[in-house]
């Protein structure tokens, strides 16, 4: 059984084209994307198909790739987080900031995590019960987050981090990088929980008609709010390993994630209004995204001129979504 | 001249099309004895035909003159607004209107009969000559509604001639010299109003036999029982009356009233859906709390909205993933997951009973006709262990079949003990189906009808308050 979420419609009617199945099932769109965007780019440069070129973007992917699962519930329900790389940079310098006063680390992590859920709870508070708009609330947390860590450090990276600290951004199991290996299993959960658990059929009931499933009985406040929660933590869980890779708490990093969360999500079908979209097609999103920096970098396109091509895929992909919108009404 | 006719007899579609949103199949308008042809609402307000509809097209911000001046500004000098000028002609119209209203006031700051004044000096500002009021009064206060009167003779003095729709028949007695009725989009008369008896009025609006056939009504008799459900005070806002009413077992209690007079919202506040001030109800003779629609559904009440594709259904599920929305828990397994397997037997049992043609249980209930996205619903509500299910117009926009259909539905469901409140807006169906009835008029539960009282012009007569 496929993830059974909102779009599937009927797949399995014969009769239909092809062509109509994969308009009908947007992440199967993202994969033809990611294929055609994969062969381009074996074209163009003979270094794209190594092993080790392609582990490299499978590390490079893992934190976006992580974070973009919050942000995949938050746009399912029709909101938005702009607050995910604040969150990264608070629940990194939270960690290191823990481990330099002689707390251990495992704790520590906790504290780094349980950040990313306060915010997300504050964000979700304000959203669902203080209906303000996402955009808004999540762009104001932008900056408080970031400001605190900014005063906590006072602007410095913490550095000095115990040597055991490096195993999640740079260690490995089996051959397999460690942020992988977490990587896939964020996605297991994510995928249980949206397809599996009833929580992803409310998230997106909520997101395809909010009035309707308030109707229906579903807390529609609670689940508006849990969403932001789950986003609080994928960044806090993206901060474990982006700080653990650099073996510092940065308060600078993770500017402009949200940007690439955001663009995994859109590119992996999932409709920017709600309602609509599969977590696979998130992963496949941020791959796409992996594979054409790596590729744009090998072929030694300027990193300028790689933010505008960025920009544009994006918003091609808006465009197909919202055309295929158009055509269902 | 009042226009008269029963919900859905064609008032507003006469109405568009005088004022050129729809073009007539057939016939022709004439005006001042000319044949004219209207090509949209723009060129019927370039002749003199001006409309108030109920919601209005005025800007909440502006102030009262630039409403009235706004698309055609008085200018000066490179396209410079003649604030001014406009200012002083807006203060004549008001007072040669006889409308006490400052034109610097900003119109969201109004109520709601100050800005039906301002949208009529709008419209008189722009030449009109013939004005329709569509149901003007469905808002207003008694006090309000003397002062448009009081406006519309003013207009009629200077010359402009008027159409007024109102289903208040006190009102189209004290205002209009002649009354035409509608009724299923034919013309069934006019007559000067003096002519005209309140009996006779009904008649003309009601006057059809009730062709369709329903499903036969149960041998009901409550004495003694208990109420299902039984709302023992509610009351929605500070303004609207305490109402009382009570639901039994196996019954379909019918809510009639027109259009406006506050149905939808009696239930909706009743199950949580829409805030109370004051909300007391017992469940099979105890007391219970319900603050949300959530507590209804615990409860086992559950509304089928009469707006299904915006309050009904998620249109971008399924039909099964809509149908186990609201019990989730009964088709999971012990993991707390949704078990694949539970949830299509349940789903393809309830589309088989309720009769729903599909190609398949994940058929998308975009693609499904009105008639089956409604059983859709009313399948969502048996997956849970509802025994109160209130129907807001559960056949407005379904065909003739699928009509009957559901009406069969609804009674079956009854026989098996479950309770239905029904809410509609079509006589026959309401007269067809309904056990008791409750007659709502501004937001008050004005009369209860039980068995044989329950006919069209009774109803009529309570809903129009004719009769008290």
């Amino acid at each position: 059984m496929s993830g059974a979420l909102g779009a599937e419609g009927q797949s399995k009617r014969p009769g239909i084209s092809i062509a109509q199945r994969i308009l009908k099932r947007p992440e199967l769109f993202s994969f033809l994307g990611l294929v055609l965007l994969s062969l381009l780019m074996i074209v163009v440069s003979d270094r794209f198909l190594t092993s080790a070129n392609l582990s490299n973007i499978a590390r490079q992917i893992s934190i976006n790739a992580i974070m973009s699962v919050g942000m995949t519930c938050v746009i399912l329900t029709g909101g938005i987080d702009l607050s995910v790389g604040a969150v990264l940079a608070l629940s990194g310098t939270t960690i290191a900031g823990l481990m330099l006063h002689g707390i251990p680390m495992g704790l520590a992590i906790c504290g780094g995590l349980l950040v990313g859920i306060i915010i997300g709870m504050i964000n979700g508070t304000l959203v669902s019960i203080g209906r303000m708009p996402p955009i808004i609330v999540t762009l104001a947390m932008t900056e408080i987050p970031r400001g605190i860590a900014l005063i906590y450090t006072n602007g410095y990276p913490l550095s000095g981090l115990p040597d055991k600290y490096a195993f999640f951004g740079r260690g490995s199991v089996c051959g397999i990088f460690v942020p992988i290996i977490f990587m896939i299993l964020v996605y297991v959960v994510a995928y249980l929980l949206l397809s599996k658990w009833p929580f992803g059929r409310y998230v997106l009931a909520v997101g395809g008609n909010e009035e309707a499933a308030r109707l229906s009985g579903i807390r529609v406040k609670r689940y508006k709010r849990l969403v932001y929660v789950v986003s609080g933590f994928t960044a806090a869980i993206a901060g474990v390993i982006m700080s653990s890779r650099l073996m510092s708490g940065e308060p600078n990093a993770g500017t402009g994630f949200e940007m690439d969360a955001i663009a995994a999500v859109v590119l992996g079908g999932t409709d920017i209004a709600g309602g609509r979209g599969h977590i696979i097609g998130t992963f496949i999103g941020a791959m796409m995204l992996g594979v054409l920096n790596n590729g744009l970098n090998l072929m030694g396109v300027s990193p300028y001129l790689q933010r505008i091509i960025k920009g544009a895929i994006i918003i091609a992909a808006i465009l197909v979504s919202s055309t295929r919108n158009r055509k269902k009404n | 001249m009042g226009l008269l006719g029963e919900n859905g007899a064609g008032k507003s579609t006469l109405v568009k099309i005088l004022t050129g949103v729809y073009q007539a199949d057939s016939g022709s308008i004439y005006l001042d004895g000319q044949k004219v042809q209207l090509d949209g609402p723009k060129h019927a307000r370039e002749l003199g035909i001006g409309i108030i509809f109920q919601e209005f097209s005025l800007v909440p911000y502006m102030t009262v003159a630039e409403n009235i001046f706004l698309g055609r500004e008085v200018q000066k000098f490179a396209g410079s607004l003649d604030k001014k000028e406009m200012r002083k002609r807006s203060i004549e119209l008001l007072d040669r209107l006889g409308v006490q209203l400052d034109a610097d006031g900003i119109v969201a700051e109004l109520s709601i009969a100050d800005q039906q004044f301002v949208e009529i000096a709008k419209a008189i500002a722009s030449n009109v000559r013939f004005l329709i009021l569509d149901e003007p009064t469905s808002t207003l206060t008694p006090r309000e509604t003397e002062r448009l009167f009081n406006l519309m003779r003013a207009l009629k003095k200077n010359g402009v001639g008027m159409v007024f729709i109102s289903h208040h028949m006190e009102e189209l007695s004290e205002i209009t010299d002649r009354v035409m009725v509608l009724r299923d989009g034919q013309y069934i008369g006019c007559y000067p109003t003096a002519e005209c008896t309140y009996d006779s009025l009904v008649k003309m609006m009601v006057g059809r036999e009730i062709n369709q056939s329903y499903p036969k009504k149960a041998a009901l008799s409550f004495s003694g029982s208990t109420p299902v459900l039984k709302v023992l005070r509610l009351k929605r806002t500070a303004s609207t009356p305490e109402v009382k009413f009570e639901v039994y077992k196996g019954e379909i209690l019918g809510i009639s009233g027109l259009v406006g007079a506050g149905r939808s919202e009696m239930v909706r506040a009743t199950i949580g859906a829409d805030p109370a001030v004051v909300r007391e109800i017992e469940i099979d003779g105890r007391k219970a709390i319900i603050n949300t629609p959530q507590d209804a559904l615990k409860l086992g009440i559950g509304l089928l909205p009469e707006d299904r594709k915006h309050q009904g259904l998620i249109t971008s599920f399924s039909i099964e993933h809509n149908v186990v929305l609201s019990n989730i828990k009964r088709v999971m397994n012990r993991m707390h997951m949704i078990s694949n397997g539970k949830s299509s037997d349940l789903v393809e049992r309830l589309v088989k009973e309720n009769r729903i043609k599909t190609p398949g249980i994940s058929q998308l209930v975009n693609n499904l006709s009105g008639g089956n996205q409604q059983k859709v619903v009313i399948a969502k509500w048996l997956a849970t262990d509802c025994r109160v299910l209130i129907f807001d117009e559960p056949t407005r926009g379904i065909d003739v079949g699928a009509k009957r259909e559901i009406h069969e539905l609804m009674r079956s469901l009854t026989d098996k003990g479950l309770s239905i409140i029904m809410i509609s807006s079509e006589l026959p169906e309401v007269v067809g189906m309904s056990d008791r009835v409750l007659v709502i008029r501004n937001n008050d539960i004005v009369k209860e009808l039980d068995g044989c009282e329950i006919d069209p012009e009774t109803i009529i007569a309570y809903a129009s308050g004719g009769r008290k």
